[in-house]
Parts: C-alpha cells; structure tokens; sequence
C-alpha cells in the first residue's frame, strides 16, 4: 500500500471511530488532543491500528507516538516489514 | 421516619418510550410480544421475545460516555433521562444535592460473550477495547448513570434476580425514611438479546406458542406453558416529602411500604410461605389494613407453578376480600430486573387514571387463580392502594405497597 493511501485510510478509521472532523487530523497534530483521548480511549486507539492494519502497537510505544505523523510512519514501516 | 414520595418516572419499554404510550398500550390492551427469527435461527426453544429498539444516544452522549453502555444501560440512561425531566430536576440541582442511584440489574451478557471471543481468537486482551470491563459488570448500570448525570449519593446496583427493580424502590425507600438519604434515583434494567436469555430457554422456562406471539404470555390461565422473555428499563424518583414540599414538586404518590424474603427452598421453584410472609410485611409495613388495598399487581409470568403458587399466597393473605389481581407480563413478558419497577409505574398510570388493565389470556382459570379476582378485560376503578410483587430465582421476595397522593 502507498503511504498517502495508508494516510487516508487511518485517517477516516479515526475519524469513525472517534467521531471527528476528518479535516482535523493532520501530521503535526497531537494524537490525543485532536481526538479528545484518555488513558482508557488510547487502549481503543491501539486496537483500531491492530484491528484494520494488522499492526500492534506496544505499551511502551504508545508513548512515543505523539502526533498523526509519528503514527502513519509507524504504521507504514511496520507494514512494509 | 421520613415519609417517602414518588416524584418522577420515566420508562422504555416494549409498551412504549413515554408514560402516555405506556398509559395507552396498558388502556388498549396492546401486546409487546413477537416471534424473533435470528433466535429460531440459534437454535432456541422459543423464539418469542419482546418488540424493542436499541436507542441510538449519538446525538445526545459523546464517544467518551457511550462506549461504556451496554444495552441496558442505554435504556435505563432514557428512562432515567425522562425520569429526571418529569420530577422537575435539571443538573443544577443534582450538582447541589447528594442525590442517590440504586438500580436492579442482573446481568450484562453481549459484552462478556464479545470480549471472550475476542481473547479466545486473538489471544490480545487490548483487543477487547476500553469499554469491555465497564460494560461487563453487573454494575454497568450504576456506573454509567452515576457518571452521566453526576450522583453523589449512594452509588449500587441491586442484583435480585426478578425482583431486583423492586428491592432497589423498597432499599431507596428505606434510605429515605432513615433520613440517609433525601432523594434516590431508583430502577430496574434488563437486556434483550439472545445471549441473556439462550440459558433460560434451556431450562424449558419459556413459552413455546409460537404460532401466536401475543397469546404467549398467560399468568394464571390455565393452559399457560412458560414465560415470554423481555425487558428495557423503568426509573422513579423518590425523594423525602419534606424535599418534595420544598422543590414544589409534583407528587405521584407515597411508598407505604416493604415486604421482603428469601424462600430459603429450591433455586428456581417458588414456594408458597415465602411470598405469603413478604405480603404479610409489606402490609404491616405499611401500617394499613388489607382491605384499603384496591389493586394487586401480581409477579405472574405465566410459568405453572410460580403462578399457581403465587396465586396461593396471594389467597393466603387476601382470603374472600376480592380485590382485583392483575399481571401486566401478559401485554410485556417477564421484563426480568426490571419487571419490579416498571410494574411500579404500570400500576401507577393504571391508579392515576381510574383502571385496571386487563389480565390478557385469561380465558381459563385453574383451581388456584379461580379464588382470586382476575379481570380478563379492562375494568374502570378508581383506587388509592396498590401492591406490587416481584420474585426472583433462588426465592428472593420483595413486596412494595404505594398509594395514590
């Protein structure tokens, strides 16, 4: 998959799931301002990316995963490994 | 001792989604039953079920707040909703009060069933999502509403079986009288999915007249073959009468009194000492004479013995004085943990507006229901008393006597 299609497909997932704006995610955004997430809600954000990309993402790396973009980079490269 | 009052109901049931629809089904003598075909499909005994709509709260509850109801939390969110609208409170007023919640629930199956599907396939607990635990809980009623609509009172779930909705009112009642509390939210919520009910329908608990879904449900006729599953949610507001004074408040009525037991006997067989002795409470309790009693709002569900024999207690208490005994589960099915509060409320309209409805399939009585009197059609009476009974596996009574203010 191109990562401008990987980019779009996370973002309307997003979008669905936690019921914003798709316009307001953008790549320097912070995940979890953007999408009004909690500590329980991020568990929720794990299992979407999981879930629809077959990516898992760890406890440990959640952490460092603090904008959209750091997010598509992480999906894609764990995607294309 | 507070005096405690009825100042708010709301309810969602298969009768309707506002206390004039319910008014109307029970005037009209409306059934709530159908033949669910997913549920032949599951390979049930029967496949009859109560007509009901999940309510869609997008509109009304964010993300953060809906992704930990399960079904019956939704439910028991609009009736609570409505409940609180038609006693008069806004938010203003539950920020400034303590206010209590005590609510029946018995179960909370479809989120159990998905999150152990998910770790059995996947084998990654993070995949059963956020909302799972608090979903799963028996608790998920009280939790959700709590944080809804921001109680600070007493915060618990009553788990009775059927009678749970009904010792919720009954503990509320308590609370208030003793002075712990000035006003407690009071319910019962019950799901209806296949999941909840698949292991009652394994029992042969359930009526099998499939071929005529609003002929299903029978309490005391004499070719009654089981009950006829159903549920949604029902709330009152009770509050001290001093607070009902103070808020101006619309008063329904007043709870007079309690009766509870425990048959201390089989698990799913009732017994006929039990609800004889809750009866008998209730009515000390509420420190009036049996025959001040104008209606009797019977726990009936249409099973052979628990009618039979409630049928008995009922006897055993009333004797010859013929006092009207109706089961409104012949228009809902057996609303389960819910059934003790909505039929609060079902007997209330009924008071409120001078009827009773009727017993529907009634055509034949058996030995036992032939002492009491069971309106087979609506019957126009005007009264001040009613008695409401619920009963619940593993002999769990509870009896609440409420009267017209």
């Amino acid at each position: 998959m191109e990562k401008t299609e990987l980019i779009e497909k996370i973002n309307s997932a997003l979008a669905e799931e936690f019921e914003v704006e798709e316009s307001i995610i953008k790549p320097e955004a912070p995940i979890k301002e953007t999408l009004q997430l909690d500590s329980l809600s991020l568990v929720d954000l794990v299992a979407l990316i999981e879930n629809n990309f077959g990516v898992k993402i760890k406890g440990t790396e959640v952490s460092q995963i603090q904008t959209f973009g750091a997010l598509y980079d992480f999906v894609y490269d764990r995607m294309a490994k | 001792m507070n005096r405690v009052v009825i100042t708010g109901m709301g309810i969602y049931s298969c009768l309707g989604k506002t206390l004039d629809e319910v008014r109307d089904s029970l005037y009209n003598g409306k059934s709530g039953i159908i033949f669910d075909q997913e549920r032949k499909d599951m390979g049930f005994r029967s496949a009859l079920t109560a007509k009901m709509e999940e309510p869609d709260l997008k509109a009304e509850l964010p993300r953060n707040q809906r992704v930990y109801m399960p079904e019956q939390a939704k439910y028991a969110y609009c009736a609570t909703r409505d409940a609180l609208k038609d006693a008069g409170l806004d938010q203003d007023y539950l920020n400034t009060h303590d206010v209590g919640l005590l609510y029946g629930n018995d179960s909370s199956t479809v989120p159990v069933v998905k999150a152990v599907d998910i770790m059995r396939e996947k084998k990654d607990t993070t995949l059963c999502g956020s909302g799972a635990i608090f979903q799963s809980m028996n608790s998920t009623i009280t939790m959700n509403l709590g944080c809804i609509f921001k109680l600070r009172g007493i915060n618990l779930t009553v788990s009775g079986a059927c009678a749970s909705g009904s010792h919720a009112i009954g503990l509320g009642a308590l609370l208030i009288r003793d002075g712990l509390q000035e006003m407690v939210v009071c319910g019962g919520a019950q799901e209806v999915n296949p999941y909840a009910v698949g292991s009652f329908d394994g029992i042969a608990a359930f009526s099998t007249r499939e071929n005529d879904p609003t002929k299903a449900s029978r309490p005391f006729d004499r070719d009654r073959d089981g009950l006829v599953p159903s549920g949604g949610a029902a709330t009152v507001i009770i509050e001290s009468y001093e607070s009902a004074l103070r808020r101006g408040a619309k008063i329904y009525g007043e709870v007079l009194g309690y009766g509870f037991s425990g048959n201390g006997d089989h698990i799913s067989i009732p017994n006929v000492e039990g609800p004889s002795h809750s009866l008998e409470m209730a009515i000390r309790n509420a420190g009036i004479s049996k025959e001040e009693i104008g209606y009797v709002n019977a726990h009936a569900t249409s099973t052979h013995v628990g009618d039979a024999n409630e049928a008995k207690a009922i006897y055993n208490v009333f004797g010859d004085q013929r006092v009207e005994v109706t089961s409104t589960k012949s228009q809902t099915g057996h609303e389960m943990w819910m059934a003790g509060a909505s039929e609060v409320i079902y007997s209330m309209l009924m008071m409120k507006n001078d009827f009773i409805a009727a017993n529907l399939n009634f055509e034949n009585p058996d030995e036992d229901s032939a002492k009491l009197l069971i309106p087979d059609h609506r019957v126009s009476k005007h009264f001040d008393i009613f008695l409401s009974n619920s009963f619940g596996f593993g002999g769990t009574n509870s009896t609440l006597i409420v009267k017209n203010i």
